[in-house]
Order: C-alpha cells, then structure tokens, then sequence
C-alpha cells in the first residue's frame, strides 16, 4: 500500500512554518473570488446545523406549513425540554459520556504502546505485523456484526450492556497506524540509544522519553477516538435497547414512526450535536492539524 | 523496572535481554489480543455461520448445516441484487462529486487566506456532525410535504412536490446528498495536507514557461496528489460499500426495507433487517461474507490499477 511506503515526514508543529516556508505554499494570495466560493463551501457546511436550530426552536404547526420559518422562534427551550424527557437523553448522555470516555483511554494507551514498539523498536515480524494492521484498518468492522452479536450476548452475557458497546472496540488499528506515524518523526533515535546506554529498561525508556514526546499526538488522536464513538450509530443500535441508548440510538429512536414531529426530532439532533461542536470549537485547530497529519503519510 | 532487582551479573545480562527480545512483542499484545478477538475471530466464525441456517427462532437450527446454499440463495435472491444495485449506485452518485468537489475546495484552501482557520473549521464542521443527526435533518430538507427543499423548488415544480423516497433515482439523490454534505470538507484537508508538500518552485518554473494555472493545477498539482486521491478512492469505495445509518433512518418508519419498493435498501441494511428483524443469522452471514468479498476485490482492483499507473509513468 502507498501508506506504508511513504516516507515519514516531518511533524508540522505551531511554531515550524518559517517565512521561507511560507513562500513555498501553494498558489499565490487569494483573490475576492476565492474568499466567495469558499464562503458559499462555509455556508452549505453550516447550514444543516442551523437549519435544525430553527425548526427546534419552532413549533410543529410552524414547520408544517409554507413559507417555512427561516430565523429561529422562541420554543427552543421548551422543545429541548421536551425531547430530553422523551428521548431518554439523560441516560443517553451519560452512556455517550461513558462509552467513548472509555474506549478513547483504552486506544489512546494502547495505540501509544504498540506505535512505539514499531516506530522504534527492532523485532522479527515488524514489518509482518505492521502491515497486518495496515491491512486490519481495511476491515469493514459492520461485516462481522452477526458473530460479534452471538459472542457479546450469550458468551459475555451483555446484551443492552454497555460493556457489550465498549470492549469490541477497545482498540484501534488506526490508532496504532496514528501513532507509529507520529513517534517515528517525532522520536530521534539517538535519544533511545542515549536511554539504552544509561542501562534503562525498555520500559522505562516508553515511561520517561516516549511518552511525554507522544503527548501532543496522543491527545489528538483522543480527539478524534472520542468524536468517533460520540457519533458511532450502528453497533450500540444493535446491542441498546430504547432503556438505554447513546445519544445516537436515542435520536435515531425519536424519529421513527408514520408522524414525525420534526421540532422534537431536530431538538434531539441539537441535543446530540452540541457537545462535539463545542469540543470542535474548541479545539478545533488540533483536530484539523491531526487530519491533515495523518493525511500526509497516507 | 527489572534492572532494579539485585540478581548476580549473568542473570542481570539475561533480563537485559529479554528485555531487548521481549519488550516489543509485549507492547503490541493488547493491539492483537483484543483485534485477534473481535476483529479476526468474528470474521472467521461470519464464514462458519454462512453456513448454517441458523435462526434463534428455530432452535436447534445452530448446527443446520446448508453447506452452500445460502450463497446458492443469494444469486437468486433479487432482493440482494437490488440491494447491490442501490449500493453501487449510491456510492457512484455520492464519492464522485465527493472527491471531485474536495479537490477544488482544497485546491481554494490552498490560497494564502486570511482567516484560514476559520474556513478550514468551517468546511469540517459536518464531519464532526453525527451521520444520525446529519440523515435526521436532512430528513426534513427532503420531507415531501413541507420539506425546505421542495419549497425552494416550488417555482420548478409548479406547485407539485417531489417525494424524495418514492423513485429510484430523487432516494438516491437524496441519500447521495447526505454522504457528500458529510464527507467533502474532510476529504478536503486530506488534499490540502497533500497539496502543501509540493515544492513551490514546481509551479515557478511551469509559470516561467507560461503555463496557465489551470494547466499547473492539471500537470503539477494533480499528479503530485495522485498516491493521495488512490488512498482517499479505496477508503470512500469502502465505506459506500458499508452505507446504512442514512438509508436506515430516511425511510422514517424505520422498518427496514429502505422504501417501498426497496429503492434505497443498501447492502448493510438489508445485511442488517436478515439479521436483526428476520433472525436469519446464517443468511445474513452469508450477505456478510460476500460483501467482504466484493471489499476485497475491489480493494485490490484499486491498488493494482494504481500500481499499474506509477509504473507506465
């Protein structure tokens, strides 16, 4: 795969674009033109989200009737209010919370680990096994969905458990892939040999230099494992029932149905969209710097 | 840790290299323990079960063995091949423009701007929004009556509304749409972080010799991203392959069958009503595998004729 061959590039930090480096970007100043046709990408991104804010914020007889209102009204709080009773979304939350809390800690650890043993440790089958993961990532998880089931539910016994949603997917070979990226250009190899020369354990090694270099790399992949699982719809689908859903299971359960309300259904999309949009607002430079990352290995 | 131990000199050496030798192997075991389990596994026991007629609803039917007949069924299963053909279709009709239109954004992207981040954020905000979310409100947009979309279309229309689920080829449209929206921005940035790593002076001495930019854009920039839109090509066939979470939730009576006439049930939802609304667990194990397989040719296809592109050159 290209993936593999490419050679590792330089990890972009804040502060590394120079003025020369400037002048090799791309093509030149961006004229009116640019800004508009970007302003219109802008604006067709955005407006979904804006869209479901007005017609939450509406009543029912106001979405069902033309000229639809276009500026949101004054029932926002009433329907979020109402969808949050309905659907469930104090369960939701907190089993959105739990779920992707827990399966970001587990592939932020374990990715780290094992990213650092095939960016700059020596083994036999390292390339062997690189490429399996490669391979792994590949791997349409959805096809395996019907053994999966029979295993978490009558091996595990959780069935609408959430131990059944996290512990498939405790690991991720993205992760690693993510990770051995990261640590081959980020970690010099000089500093290993340093550590190994002062008797340190490999362990050690991973504690004092890998680690505290993996941070930054380590937080975005977080990020990004976090938003996965935040928005992940179909296996908790499968394995949660109505009692007990993630965000995603409840809104998809609010809009079943002959009649659909689409004030409260809209409401709930809010309810489930605004966590990550804040977290994206937030740290929003990270998660595109850790795209683009990835992006130029791949 | 181990070197802290007070052990006699050869032993020491002796920990020392198992360290060296033990080490790796050690830290790449939670990776493929757990993936070993529910990654390799599953994969593994979708092939035995594809052959059985296993149903929880018939007991016993667990060790039923069909050999293959539930392949056999499936080439003559046109529900199947509906779905199949709703499934190529919609992936053709969704990562085409998807591609084509990140290129140009990323392409815009690429222009000295400012306020960059704020375009950038701007363009990725539907991948940070939840496909579920995403299919729900789009499923207002495209609601026949009282959609915002069909009243945009009045003038059009003549007062007729569309129904986006009833035909063929408006669910795929519609379904297209949803995909696109999602995906565009952050295929984007995957282009734009390409795109940054063409040396600058490729484009001076093209401009030297009087090359417009839209022929630099065709003879220097889409070469140098051609390693880059391969991978972006085999993971977008991948996942239109994968599709369900918009078919499933645009037919709002959720039953599964992706409209009346199954116009827009993709593979994985008809995978997916097999096994969660029929119980037929060896037949959906069976659609499984063969998706898998078709993953995997066309996977290969992909890589080959990539392959075969960087040799001619």
């Amino acid at each position: 795969m290209t993936i593999t061959q490419s050679p590792p590039e330089p990890v972009v930090r804040g502060d590394r674009p120079a003025p020369v480096r400037r002048r090799t970007r791309g093509a030149g100043r961006a004229g009116w033109l640019t800004y508009s046709a970007l302003a219109a990408v802008v604006l067709f991104s955005v407006f979904p989200l804006y869209w479901s804010i007005v017609v939450s914020s509406r009543d029912q007889s106001a979405i069902g009737r033309y000229p639809p209102p276009l500026v949101p009204g004054g029932n926002l709080w009433d329907n979020l209010a109402a969808a949050f009773e309905q659907g469930n979304f104090g369960t939701a939350l907190t089993n959105s919370v739990i779920v992707a809390g827990t399966i970001t800690v587990s592939v932020v650890f374990t990715s780290t680990l094992a990213g650092f043993a095939f960016a700059k440790l020596d083994f036999r089958g390292r390339n062997g096994l690189f490429t399996l993961v490669v391979a792994t990532m590949l791997v349409p998880p959805q096809l395996s969905i019907i053994p999966l089931y029979i295993m978490v539910t009558q091996w595990f016994g959780w069935a609408n458990d959430l131990r059944g949603v996290i512990v498939p997917t405790l690991v991720s070979a993205f992760g690693v892939f993510f990770m051995r990226q990261y640590l081959t250009s980020a970690i010099p190899g000089e500093l290993i040999e340093a550590g190994r020369a002062d008797g340190a354990s490999t362990f050690r090694i991973y504690r004092s230099i890998v680690l505290p270099i993996a941070r930054p790399g380590a937080a975005v992949l977080g990020l990004l494992t976090f938003i996965m699982y935040w928005n992940d719809l179909f296996w908790p689908l499968i394995l949660l029932n109505a009692q007990n859903p993630t965000v995603q299971v409840a809104i998809a359960n609010t809009a079943s149905g002959i009649e659909v309300d689409y004030s409260l259904v809209l409401a709930g999309t809010v309810i489930a969209t605004f966590p990550m949009l804040i977290v994206f607002l937030l740290l929003g430079r990270h998660i595109i710097g850790g795209i683009m990352q990835g992006a130029v290995k791949g | 840790m181990s070197t802290r131990r007070q052990a006699g000199p050869s032993a020491r050496a002796r920990l020392h290299r198992f360290d060296l030798k033990g080490a790796p192997y050690l830290y790449v075991t939670p990776f493929f323990a757990l993936f070993g389990v529910f990654g390799l596994l599953p994969l593994a026991y979708t092939a035995l079960l594809s052959t059985t007629a296993w149903s929880p609803r018939q007991p016993g039917s667990e060790d039923a063995s069909v050999g293959l007949g539930n392949y056999a069924d499936l080439l003559s299963d046109t529900n199947f091949h509906t779905a199949l053909v709703n499934t190529f279709g919609i992936g053709l009709l969704s990562t085409v423009p998807q591609l084509l239109l990140a290129l140009g954004i990323a392409h815009l992207l690429n222009y000295r701007l400012r306020g960059r981040l704020f375009f950038r954020m701007g363009v990725l905000v539907p991948y940070i929004t939840s496909i579920a979310a995403a299919a729900l409100i789009f499923n207002q947009i495209f609601a026949r009556d009282f959609g915002l979309l069909n009243w945009l279309l009045q003038p059009f229309t003549g007062g007729t509304p569309i129904d986006w689920r009833a035909s063929t080829l408006a669910s795929w449209f519609a379904v297209s749409v949803m995909v696109t929206w999602h995906w565009t921005g952050y295929n984007a940035l995957i282009y734009l972080a390409a795109m940054q790593t063409i040396p600058y002076e490729l484009y001076e001495s093209a401009a030297i010799d009087g090359a417009s930019r839209w022929r630099q854009f065709w003879h220097i920039t889409i070469p140098s991203l051609r390693p880059t839109i391969i991978f972006t090509v085999i993971v977008s066939t991948i996942g239109a392959l994968q599709l369900f979470a918009e078919p499933y939730l645009f037919d709002t009576t959720q039953n599964n069958n992706g409209g009346s006439e199954r116009q827009f049930q993709t593979a994985v939802l008809y995978l997916y009503q097999q096994f969660w609304a029929n119980g037929r667990y060896g037949y959906g194990a069976a659609i499984a595998w063969t998706l898998f397989l078709i993953t995997v040719v066309i996977a290969l296809v992909n890589f080959l004729l990539a392959r075969r592109i960087r040799s001619a050159e």
